[in-house]
C-alpha cells in the first residue's frame, strides 16, 4: 500500500444563497500514489463541487466552509491547498494536480489549433522550453494518447468527440502531475470510444504512476477500473471501500440500488428496478439519513439520527472501508440486518412518483 | 398471424454536404427495413452518428425519406404529406414519439395540463373540458405521477428529469397510438431512474398492446427490454434477430465489438485480458463499394471490398450482413 498523495478531511462546501445549499458535507477522501479512486454518484450529489473545491476552482457563491485539502509533496512536504494564493497557486496548478472537465470536448478553444492550446499551456508552465522544444513536447503528448501528431494543426471542430477528449487528457498530463482528476471523462462518448479512453488512462497510469480521481455516475465502469470507490449521496460519502468489496458486498442501500440499476449484458434476465424518488433538497440541515425516504430498509431511527460513516466489522467485508447506514448496527437499528440487504437486493419503495 | 402495425421498407436518407467547393452526399440511412408488431418492443442499437435518430424521425414523419416506403397497418403512406393534412394528423394519432431530452421536448411556458390536453383536442378525444380533465388525470396516473390534480398545474421546470420524461410519455399516449417510437428515452436521465422509466414503457406496451421501437446505444437495456434487436452501423442494419441471440451470440464483428466494449464489473475478476477495441473510425465518404466496417474489422478478407449480403446465422430469424457467414 503506497503513501497518500492527497488527503481531504471534513470538507464542506456551501452555495451561499439566500438559503445556503450544503452541496458537500464533511467529506473525507484519501488518494494514495498511483491509485485509482472512483467517486460515484448522480446529479446533485456534490461530486463535481468536491472536485472543483479540491482544485481551487470554486466560484462564488460556492465556498469552502470547513475542512482541509492537503497535498503530500515528496520534496517539500505537506501543502495546504486551500491556503495557496497567487504565484504559489499558479505554480502548483497543473504541475502537481491536473483536471479533465466534464464535457471536456467543449472545453477546447474553438478558434485555436490544438498546437496553439498546447503552446498556451507550455509557455505558462514550462517557460524554459523554446519553440521547437514546445512543438516536440506537444507532439509527444498527442502520441501518448494515440492521436496522430499531425493533428496539431487541426481545430477542435475537425476532431471527433473521442479525439477531443484525448487531447484534453494529453493536456492534463503535460506536466507529469501526481494527481489527475477526471470529471465524467467518457460521458457522451460511445461505448467503444469510451473503452479506448479507459485503456489509455490505465496504460498511462501504469507508465507514469500518477493517482487518478475518477468521477462518474457510471458505477459499473468504476467497478472495472478503480482500486477503491466512494459513493456520494446528497453531499456526503455514504459508502467507501475497495472496488471488489463494493461489488461483492455493498453495504449501503443506495449502493445496492445503484448496482441494481445496471442490467447485466450477459447474465440471466431478471426483474430490474432503479431507485424511485429523487434526492433531497440540500438546503435544510437535518440530523437524519438523507436516503431514508427512498430506502426499502428504513426504520424509525433512520429518520431521527444521521448514521455515521464507520466500519461495520460484523458485516461481510465490513472492515474494508465504511458505510453510513444504521442497518448494519442491529442495536441501533432495532433488529438484525435484513437478509435482503446482505443479498444485494433493492425492492423499490414507491411505484408512483408523488409530486410535492 | 401477427399483423405488422408499422413497416418500413428500404428507407434511405441522404444529406447534402459541402466539402470545400465540392458537393457530396452523406447517406445517413442506407436501405433500412423494419417491422413493428403490437405488444412487442424492437430495439434499434447504434453509436451516435449511426443514423438511428434519423430512422426515428422518418418513422415519425418529421423528416422525409429520400427513398423507401413506410406503411401503417398495411397502408403505404404518400411520401409527401402536407404539414397540416388530414393524412398526417391521422398518422400522428397512431404513431407517437418520445424524445431523448426531457428538458427540450416540453414547452417551459405551459403547464402539464396544457401539454396533455392539446393532443386530446387535436385528435378530438375529449367531448368537453370535464372529459378532458378526466383523461389528463387518468394519463398522469398511468405514468405514475400523483396526485394528478397537483401535477397537472405544474410547469416543466418544477419537475425532475424523470418526471418530465413521464409527462412526455403521457403526452405520447394521449391520442391512443398504436406505435411508440422511443428515441433514447433515458440517456439523459440519472442512472437510478432509467430502469423505472423503461419499466413504465414496458408496462404500457403490454397494457395497450403497443408496438414499441426502442432506440438506444445501450446494449444491456436493449437486451432486457426488447424481443428483437437490430444493430445499425453507419446507416446500415448489420445484424438483427432475437435479443438474446444477438447479444449472447453476436455474429457481426461490430456487434461483437460493442458487446466487448460494454463495462462489465465481473470482468475485473477474469484473468484473460479483454480483446483490443477496433481502431478508431475515420469518418469518410459512404463507400458503396464494400463492407462499411472493413477498416475496423479484425476478420477482414479480400472479398470484403464487395458489399456483403445479409444472411441467416444459426437460426433463420438471426441475420447478419457479413461475408464471414456466407456459404
Amino acid at each position: 500500500m503506497s503513501e497518500p498523495v492527497l488527503s481531504v478531511r471534513g470538507l464542506s462546501v456551501d452555495y451561499a444563497l439566500a438559503e445556503p445549499v450544503h452541496a458537500v458535507r464533511e467529506v473525507d477522501l484519501e488518494l494514495r500514489r498511483g491509485e485509482i479512486v472512483g467517486l460515484a454518484g448522480e446529479s446533485g450529489c456534490g461530486k463535481s463541487t468536491l472536485a472543483y473545491a479540491v482544485n481551487r476552482l470554486l466560484r462564488p457563491p460556492a465556498e469552502v466552509v470547513a475542512g482541509t485539502v492537503t497535498f503530500h509533496d515528496r520534496t517539500v512536504g505537506d501543502i495546504d491547498l486551500l491556503r495557496l494564493r497567487g504565484e504559489e497557486l499558479r505554480r502548483f496548478r497543473w504541475r502537481r494536480m491536473a483536471m479533465v472537465f466534464q464535457g471536456a470536448m467543449n472545453a477546447l478553444n474553438p478558434v485555436l489549433t490544438v498546437r496553439a492550446q498546447f503552446e498556451d499551456l507550455l509557455r505558462a508552465h514550462r517557460p524554459e522550453l523554446g519553440t521547437v522544444a514546445r512543438r516536440q513536447r506537444a507532439g509527444e503528448l498527442l502520441e501518448l494518447v494515440a492521436v496522430d501528431p499531425r493533428r496539431l494543426r487541426s481545430y477542435p471542430h475537425e476532431l471527433s468527440g473521442g479525439m477531443r477528449q484525448r487531447v484534453m487528457i494529453a493536456m492534463a498530463l503535460a506536466l507529469n502531475p501526481d494527481v489527475v482528476v477526471l470529471d465524467e471523462p467518457t460521458t457522451a462518448l460511445d461505448v467503444v470510444v469510451q473503452r479506448e479512453i479507459l485503456r489509455e488512462i490505465t496504460a498511462l497510469r501504469e507508465q507514469f504512476g500518477f493517482a487518478v480521481l475518477f468521477i462518474t455516475h457510471d458505477l459499473s465502469l468504476l467497478l472495472e477500473i478503480s482500486d477503491r470507490i466512494a459513493v456520494m449521496y446528497a453531499g456526503r460519502v455514504v459508502e467507501e471501500g475497495s472496488a471488489g468489496r463494493l461489488f461483492d458486498h455493498p453495504m449501503h442501500p443506495y449502493s445496492v440500488g445503484l448496482l441494481n440499476s445496471f442490467p447485466s449484458l450477459t447474465g440471466p434476465r431478471r426483474e430490474l428496478h432503479g431507485i424511485p424518488g429523487r434526492p433531497p433538497d440540500l438546503a435544510g440541515e437535518q440530523d437524519r439519513c438523507a436516503f431514508e425516504p427512498r430506502c426499502p430498509y428504513a426504520r424509525p431511527v433512520c429518520g431521527e439520527v444521521r448514521p455515521p460513516l464507520v466500519a461495520h466489522p460484523a458485516a461481510p467485508g465490513g472492515t474494508d472501508g465504511r458505510a453510513a447506514c444504521h442497518a448494519h448496527e442491529p442495536r441501533v437499528y432495532g433488529e438484525a440486518t435484513p437478509t435482503a440487504l446482505l443479498d444485494g437486493e433493492f425492492g423499490p419503495v414507491a411505484a408512483a412518483e408523488v409530486v410535492p | 398471424m401477427t399483423v405488422h402495425v408499422l413497416t418500413a421498407t428500404d428507407l434511405v436518407k441522404d444529406f447534402p454536404l459541402r466539402d470545400g467547393r465540392a458537393a457530396r452526399t452523406l447517406r445517413a440511412v442506407d436501405a433500412v427495413s423494419l417491422e413493428l408488431r403490437p405488444g412487442e418492443t424492437v430495439a434499434l442499437v447504434g453509436e451516435s452518428g449511426s443514423g438511428k435518430s434519423t430512422v426515428a424521425r422518418m418513422l415519425a414523419q418529421l423528416v422525409a425519406p429520400t427513398a423507401g416506403t413506410i406503411a401503417l397497418a398495411g397502408q403505404p403512406l404518400p411520401r409527401r404529406t402536407g404539414h397540416h393534412s388530414r393524412a398526417l394528423r391521422q398518422y400522428r394519432e397512431q404513431v407517437q414519439i418520445v424524445f431523448q431530452d426531457p428538458f427540450a421536448s416540453l414547452n417551459p411556458f405551459h403547464t402539464v395540463d396544457h401539454h396533455l390536453r392539446r393532443p386530446l383536442r387535436i385528435h378530438r378525444h375529449a367531448a368537453d373540458r370535464a372529459e378532458g380533465t378526466e383523461q389528463v388525470h387518468h394519463l398522469l396516473e398511468r405514468v405514475g405521477l400523483v396526485p394528478p390534480a397537483r401535477v397537472a398545474g405544474k410547469r416543466p421546470h418544477e419537475l425532475s428529469g424523470g418526471q418530465r420524461q413521464r409527462v412526455a410519455i403521457a403526452r405520447a399516449l394521449a391520442p391512443r397510438p398504436r406505435v411508440l417510437l422511443a428515441d433514447e428515452p433515458v440517456s439523459m436521465l440519472d442512472v437510478s431512474i432509467r430502469l423505472e422509466i423503461l419499466n413504465l414503457i414496458d408496462r404500457l406496451m403490454i397494457e395497450d398492446d403497443l408496438a414499441v421501437l426502442y432506440i438506444t446505444h445501450d446494449l444491456a437495456t436493449a437486451r432486457h427490454f426488447s424481443a428483437r434487436i437490430m444493430v445499425l452501423y453507419r446507416g446500415q442494419i448489420v445484424e438483427s434477430g432475437p435479443s438474446d441471440e444477438v447479444i449472447l451470440r453476436p455474429a457481426h464483428p461490430y456487434t461483437q465489438a460493442l458487446a466487448n466494449a460494454a463495462p462489465d464489473p465481473r470482468a475485473r475478476r477474469h484473468a484473460a485480458p479483454r480483446p483490443d477495441p477496433p481502431p478508431p473510425v475515420r469518418p469518410g465518404p459512404a463507400d458503396g463499394s464494400g463492407c462499411l466496417y472493413r477498416n475496423r474489422c479484425p476478420h477482414r478478407m479480400p472479398i470484403c471490398d464487395t458489399p456483403p449480403p445479409t444472411v441467416a446465422v444459426a437460426t433463420p430469424d438471426h441475420r447478419a450482413r457479413c461475408w464471414l457467414h456466407h456459404g
